[in-house]
């Protein structure tokens, strides 16, 4: 299938669009756009960050995702008590991969899952005094934690708990700091508001808490700030900045600690890989401390000489002369894989419906191996995404906000990618239609796919996808006879 | 009156940010631009108009102050 026109994608959306009634047909249609390269401010075509149409299916999480799942989780030495009912917690526990290095249940707690498990009478009489047992409790069985954060769920903000003055009492009786987070499901639209309510809870009880305390540092200290490890990706990411030169001081949050979060405003530069869920630090420490913060993006060999040079350009000569010996040593590695994969992969089309950075972050490493992205869009991004997005982008290509589940099966039956990049959600709908998926949130149980590392493994798991002789299958044999046979009375 | 931020943009303009709505947009006038004197009707690329208090440069962007809004973004 060859790339649509700007009348043909607009006609297929209005195309799908007919079957909404009226007023969710008016709503819908803002959130649908054929990109635009010309337009410089993305809500000119495209409208984000709204609630969703109540009765369709989307596939955003709630306030507690954002925080507790995505910011606060994968700190690796600190309890995230999930306060409130127990199933938030459990069925949000361990599910992202974010990897550590730790004896878990003695100083790391990573795929632990700690709650408060609310019933009726915490409800009716409030779960204060529950939560200054639990701090307690956790203090006598894990002595070697080094902080707790209480991560609400719906009801503490319904029934009124007062979890602020609750961790101040605890914090002072266990010497340890607890953190209230406020971030109750119903708030905001998305996870999105989550990650704004985590990173502010992170400013005001964590982040300035060793200011003023005697630091030894180097001029080359920089911080990871958005990445989760999701596969190990914060360390293939590490390696590359090391190898460069610098000092990696913190990694925000996947395989971190609450202690390099308070060293953080000790750093000469922040690097901020998901721009959406930790950009509010980032601007705060820029404010307050001066560090300058820099998109970076490590996916693809294009993206990353690119980000390594804009890094590289902070600093000193001698981490340029570096910067580029790292580019040279590594050029061989990517020309081999590139000149295995390319010619397989050449010319197939890709769909992504992802979250956070992966809609823009990707497409580099798509076009590195000569793959074609014809539609991509966001879970939960803002407009600042978005605008973003359009440069990465063709030109007339599909770009959809919050996509419900029946838009996007109807954009891949019309479109007929070769790939879809999505979540589980959307992973067996579009196999059963014999279009290959990868799962880009959990990099499908495989990874890392940051960095030079991660780019080998990226290329070999859509290879895997596509060249899968599954796909040839998809025809039971007895139809298949019978469609031989009326071809040979033809 | 709304928290706002104001920083330095890359391509050399203010940049205007106002992190309750998650707003990002680039000023297009400031009405006081010298040393002691910086601030009032701020006009946004977007079209919506901010008012702050004129106060002495900020030595150092960004900073994050009080605006009162004149008029609103179209949507």
């Amino acid at each position: 299938m060859t790339t649509l026109s700007r009348e043909e994608t607009e006609a297929l959306i209005a195309e799908v669009l007919e079957v909404y009634p009226e007023k969710a047909k008016k709503d819908r249609a803002k959130h649908l756009a054929a990109n635009d390269v010309s337009v410089e401010q993305s809500k000119k075509c495209i409208t984000s960050n709204r609630k969703s149409l109540p009765g369709v299916m989307t596939i955003r999480g709630c306030a507690y995702a954002g925080s507790k799942g995505v910011v606060w989780g994968p700190i690796k030495d600190m309890i995230h008590i999930s306060h409130g009912p127990v199933g938030c917690g459990q069925y949000s526990r361990a599910g992202r991969r974010n990897y550590y290095v730790g004896t878990t249940g003695v100083d790391t707690f990573g795929t632990m899952n700690f709650t408060s498990d609310f019933q009726e009478k915490d409800i009716v009489f409030g779960g204060d005094k529950k939560l200054a047992k639990l701090i307690d409790e956790v203090e006598q069985l894990f002595p070697l934690h080094k902080g707790i954060s209480v991560q609400s769920e719906c009801p503490i903000g319904l029934i009124g708990d007062d979890i602020e003055s609750v961790s101040k009492k605890g914090s002072a009786s266990i010497g340890k700091p607890v953190v209230p987070v406020r971030c109750e499901g119903f708030r905001g639209v998305s996870q999105s508001l989550g990650h704004h309510i985590a990173n502010d809870a992170i400013r005001d009880w964590v982040l300035d808490k060793r200011d003023g305390q005697p630091y030894e540092s180097t001029p080359y200290d920089v911080a990871i700030i958005g990445d989760y490890n999701i596969g190990g990706d914060a360390w293939a990411t590490r390696i590359l900045l090391e190898e460069m030169g610098l000092r990696v001081v913190a990694q925000w949050s996947g395989d971190g600690t609450i202690a390099e979060m308070m060293n953080t405003p000790k750093v000469k530069l922040n690097l901020l890989h998901c721009y959406r869920s930790m950009n509010y630090i980032s601007r705060h420490m820029e404010e307050k401390y001066g560090i300058p913060y820099l998109e970076y993006n490590f996916f693809g060999p294009t993206k990353i000489i690119e980000s390594l040079r804009r890094i590289a350009a902070f600093f000193d000569d001698s981490i340029k002369e570096k910067t580029e010996a790292v580019i040279a040593r590594y050029k061989p590695m990517m020309d081999e894989i590139i000149a295995k994969y390319k010619p397989r992969l050449e010319g197939k089309k890709v769909m992504l419906y992802v979250g956070g950075l992966r809609p823009r972050h990707v497409i580099g490493a798509y076009e590195d191996l000569g793959m074609e992205v014809i539609g991509t869009g966001y879970e939960f991004g803002h407009n600042d995404d978005y605008d973003r997005t359009i440069k990465e982008m063709g030109d007339a290509t599909l770009l959809y906000d919050d996509v419900t589940g029946f838009e996007l099966e109807e954009f891949v039956k019309k479109l007929k990618p070769d790939l879809v990049g999505s979540g589980i959600k959307e992973k067996y709908i579009f196999q059963k239609m014999g279009i290959p998926l990868r799962q880009m949130h959990s990099w499908d149980y495989s990874g890392p796919y940051h960095g030079y590392d991660g780019f080998a493994i990226f290329a070999r798991d859509m290879d895997i996808a596509l060249a899968s002789p599954v796909w040839g299958n998809l025809v039971p044999p007895w139809k298949k006879v019978a469609a031989e046979e009326v071809k040979k009375a033809a | 009156m709304a928290n706002i931020m104001i920083q330095q943009g890359a391509s050399g303009g203010l940049v205007f940010y106002l992190p309750k709505r998650d707003l990002e947009a680039s000023i297009e006038s400031i009405e006081f631009d010298s040393p002691e004197k910086w601030g009032g009707e701020l006009k946004l690329d977007n079209g919506g108009t901010y008012y702050i208090d004129p106060i002495a440069k900020p030595p150092r962007l960004p900073v994050s102050l009080r605006a009162k809004r004149l008029g609103a973004a179209e949507d």
